[in-house]
């Protein structure tokens, strides 16, 4: 069986913009941007990005698939919503981020070392075994993202907070040995599982 | 001067004027040194029971020249409205008290300064005449509209339906220029979603059902002469038959050419068919009507296309237009749309670097356009390659900075549009004397003209740039520099059929109060009204003829003995003409050298040990004038030493002023006029040019007398200016501190 990737590129050939449309969420928006750039100017972490909304954008209308799926800027986005506020055309920018990265993911070809698709796989691992964000083991388990030792030089250095948080009842030492979840775990996974199944089928019916 | 004027001068109380001034010895001045016949004074002179006071003096006491001195000139004008008597006003309200503190130190040097005011009016009165018009007038009510297509075609609907009857000459067969060549057209209402019907045919419909609208069809206008109110043109046929008719205003609607892409072979233009421009484009698409558009090379359904905008514009390239046509990004959209709306599939790109959506429609409909899925592209494109399946269009890609490169089936030029204006005459004599300079042959290429006016300054309307006539762009767009004729639609700067319409109702209005006001011998604009018209002492001329080759508007023709000849309907009353004068035969009624002269010679002029410069202040009437009322009215204060003296346009001034003023003692002189560029300001065009052109010779006059150059100031003032122009006055008077004070008093 072909990739979902390779699928992707057969059918939709050169036409990357049409394949944005069909499949990214809120994909249908990239066509109405105007290239004005102030999405670009009002990014905080523009700097960071190797391509600015406004550049994705024109990267898709000129079918530069690899070019845009592969880059790590729009995992750089931190949702602050600044672009979506200030476009002129009023395109909800963040969430057409946010769908293009979800995009690649699916399509198993985003960057793999950027810490941000890396740490959006941990905080879903991590939520979806109780239903709850174990706050305690995620903050461990992206200390020692790099290996033990710099683990533990990490969460020295943060242990003075980490006493601070349990103090305040922020924070639960307690969350280490499995922590607390919701009611119905099993209701939780069962409803996920179905979005997910729909997702797959709707791909299935646009990719295959 | 006649014996039978009777002058009567009237002070106002008014507006803190009798509290700010001494008026019981203003009276004296006026009775004793204005020698006027009468002196009145009343405490509100612009209410009913003021206004009745002068009329009734007009009308038992038979006076004939009335100097009320009050307000600016520019106040109360319908208070003050005074007919078949000379009017001058004397400005103590604006020009003295409020634009001097009111303070105890201030107040004799304010009353010197109110005291000179009023001797001013007292002269400036005594040689007026009370304006009337000519009596040569007569009243065509049919307006001659050259040009048939959009623009005309408003212009002689709009023209009927006031009441009026519109002729209409075409050079081709049909109706409709440019818009009947079109599919559809840019929507001009909203939801400014999809092109629409181009209502070419229903205006023709209208036109042809209406009695008042008479059209000459595959006909030129091969002469024109004659003055607004009574023009007389030659309408000749193709086959050679010519009538003759007489109109009261011309509306020129003599629209553009298509620029001729075949100055743009690297974009493949005449290498392939499949390069077409816009309007090549649209006969396709009238071909297609809806269905699918086919190549013109082998006719196959055409799946990809490339708009290339600013193809051949605003570009600085020999033969490229320098200018934005502004029409041609909405055109393409419209054009991508025809496709878009056959099959969603076709891929339509526009290559662009600014895309410029004018207009009520322009926002909407672009997004429209990229709802339907036109892609657009900020690129500069520099070749079309041409291939034998698809076309290679290369460019720079300006967002992503890097060359790319696209295969389409078709390309589409959007080329801009060429105004249709006759030759430019001023172009051609530049170009003369350069060629005789260089001592090469003028070779003329040869324009056609477009009225064919027998005009001593040219057979066609002046043109400003790029060959779009010349008119004040904001303020009063459909002027000409020839009085009563209007230009309107893309001769006058690039437009789309929308805002072509509503030109072509605007200058039908123009035209229609041109040849109302004609009938009457009013000026028309700016001078709107006005009777008084140039006359001239034919036994002074020297025949020089610079009073026709400076008139701004083309109004003086030479006579069959050489002398000038004034249409007064052709006049805007600006002056022009007198400032030109070097013997100073030319003067208006109430306007001429010896109403400003007077004023100036009739100064009191302190000794040269007084300490009291006097500052004297020529200002136009249009900006400078308003603006210094408005800086006195606004608080900002100006120099007890200047007199200001207000004039039609600075090209009326004669330079025997700025000598006589010298001569008699002034300080310091500051001629306050328009800006004279490119972007002039100046409501008479040329008069701020020509006066500074004059006055750049000043400087031998000044160092004749021995005089220092610095004491002749020539400035730019426009109506905004109330913070500036009174500085530009009290930089004068520490000027005048500097070099000293004026040797020549006497």
């Amino acid at each position: 069986m072909m990739s979902i990737n390779t699928v992707m590129v057969e059918k939709y050939r050169n036409n990357f913009l049409r394949e944005v449309e069909a499949n990214v969420e809120e994909g249908e928006w990239v066509k109405m941007c105007m290239q004005c750039g102030v999405c670009a100017g009002s990014c905080p972490l523009g700097d960071a990005w190797e391509h600015p909304p406004q550049e994705i954008f024109m990267m898709i209308r000129a079918g530069k698939r690899e070019d845009v799926l592969t880059s790590d800027s729009m995992w750089m986005c931190t949702s602050c919503y600044n672009c979506i506020v200030r476009c002129p055309r009023e395109l909800p920018i963040t969430h057409i981020m946010h769908g293009l990265a979800h995009y690649a993911r699916r399509l198993g070809i985003q960057p793999k070392n950027n810490p941000t698709q890396w740490f959006c796989d941990v905080f879903w691992n991590n939520m979806m075994k109780k239903g709850r964000v174990n706050e305690l083991k995620l903050g461990l388990s992206l200390y020692f993202k790099n290996g033990f030792l710099s683990g533990i030089k990490e969460s020295l250095k943060n242990a003075g907070l980490g006493l601070n948080m349990v103090k305040a009842r922020r924070m639960s030492p307690m969350d280490f040995f499995g922590g607390h979840g919701v009611k119905d775990i099993s209701g939780l996974q069962k409803m996920i599982k179905k979005a997910q199944e729909l997702e797959a089928d709707r791909i299935d019916r646009h990719g295959g | 001067m006649a014996d039978d004027k009777k002058i009567a001068a009237y002070m106002c109380k008014g507006c803190g004027l009798g509290e700010r001034l001494d008026v019981d010895e203003l009276k004296v001045i006026a009775e004793r040194e204005g020698r006027v016949d009468m002196v009145r004074e009343h405490d509100f002179l612009c209410s009913e029971a003021g206004v009745q006071l002068i009329q009734n003096d007009i009308d038992s006491e038979d006076v004939t020249n009335v100097a009320i001195c009050a307000c600016s000139r520019r106040s109360k004008t319908e208070a003050f409205n005074f007919e078949n008597v000379a009017v001058a006003r004397g400005n103590l309200r604006e020009g003295v008290i409020w634009a001097r503190p009111d303070t105890d130190e201030a107040r004799e040097l304010t009353q010197e300064m109110a005291a000179d005011y009023v001797r001013m009016a007292c002269f400036e009165s005594k040689f007026s005449n009370a304006p009337k018009s000519s009596g040569e007038q007569s009243r065509i009510d049919n307006v001659l509209v050259v040009g048939g297509g959009m623009t005309g075609m408003t212009a002689a609907i709009e023209i009927a339906r006031a009441g009026y009857k519109a002729t209409i000459v075409e050079k081709t067969g049909t109706l409709g220029g440019h818009l009947a060549e079109v599919w559809k057209d840019i929507p001009d209402r909203s939801p400014y979603a999809d092109p629409v019907d181009t209502g070419v045919a229903a205006m023709i419909a209208a036109i042809e059902s209406d009695a008042r609208v008479t059209v000459h069809l595959n006909s030129t206008v091969t002469r024109t002469s004659g003055a607004p109110g009574r023009f007389a043109a030659d309408i000749s046929t193709e086959s050679g038959s010519t009538t003759t008719e007489n109109f009261g205003a011309i509306v020129q609607a003599s629209g553009y050419k298509d620029y001729d892409a075949h100055q743009l072979p690297e974009l493949g233009y005449g290498k392939t068919p499949d390069v077409v421009t816009q309007a090549e484009l649209e006969k396709l698409a009238r071909e297609a009507d809806g269905g699918p558009i086919h190549r013109p090379s082998d006719g196959k359904e055409i799946t990809s296309v490339a708009f290339v905008q600013c193809a051949g514009q605003r570009s600085d390239k020999k033969g490229h237009l320098p200018y934005c046509s502004g029409v041609c990004c909405m055109a393409s959209i419209k054009q991508a749309m025809y496709f878009k709306d056959n099959n969603s599939d076709i891929d339509t790109t526009v290559i662009y670097t600014d895309l410029r959506t004018p207009g009520a429609p322009g926002e909407d409909f672009y997004r429209s356009g990229q709802k339907k899925g036109v892609v657009f592209t900020k690129g500069t494109v520099h070749e079309v390659v041409v291939g034998s399946g698809a076309h290679s269009v290369k460019f720079k890609d300006l967002i992503l900075d890097e060359d790319a490169e696209m295969a389409v089936d078709l390309v589409v030029l959007a080329t801009g549009q060429v105004p249709n204006s006759g030759p430019d005459m001023e172009q051609i004599s530049e170009d003369k004397e350069a060629a005789k300079e260089a001592g090469e042959e003028y070779v003329e290429v040869p324009v056609e003209s477009i009225l064919n006016l027998d005009y001593r300054q040219g057979p066609d309307i002046p043109q400003l740039a790029n060959g779009f006539t010349d008119s004040h762009f904001i303020c009063f767009p459909y002027e000409t520099r020839r009085t009563g004729i209007y230009t309107a639609g893309p001769v006058r700067r690039p437009m789309d059929s929308a805002q072509a319409k509503e030109d072509g109702t605007g200058a039908a209005m123009k035209a229609i109060h041109a040849l109302e006001d004609a009938a009457q011998g009013r000026a028309a604009h700016p001078r709107s009204g006005d009777l008084s018209f140039p006359q001239f002492r034919k036994e002074g001329c020297t025949q020089c003829k610079r009073c026709t080759v400076e008139c701004p508007f083309g109004a003086i023709n030479e006579d069959e003995d050489r002398y000038p000849q004034f249409n007064e309907a052709r006049c805007r009353r600006c002056g022009t003409c007198m400032g030109a004068c070097p013997v100073r035969v030319i003067s208006f009624e109430n306007y001429s050298v010896e109403t400003v002269g007077q004023q100036i010679k009739n100064v009191e002029m302190p000794d040269e040990f007084d300490e009291k410069p006097r500052i004297l202040v020529l200002a136009c009437e249009n900006d400078a004038y308003p603006a210094l009322d408005m800086a006195a009215r606004n608080g900002n204060h100006y120099s007890e030493f200047s007199r200001v003296i207000p004039v039609r346009c600075l090209g009326s001034i004669n330079t025997i002023w700025i000598t006589d003023a010298l001569n008699s003692g002034y300080d310091g002189i500051i001629l306050m006029g328009c800006r004279k560029d490119d972007d002039y300001q100046c409501h008479f065009v040329r008069g701020s040019y020509l006066a500074n052109a004059r006055m750049s010779k000043i400087d031998d006059t000044l160092s004749q007398l021995n005089l220092e150059p610095e004491r002749v100031a020539t400035c730019e003032v426009a109506i905004t200016d109330v913070e500036r122009a009174p500085k530009l006055i009290n930089d004068m008077v520490e000027t005048v501190a500097k070099v000293g004070m004026n040797p020549f008093k006497f």
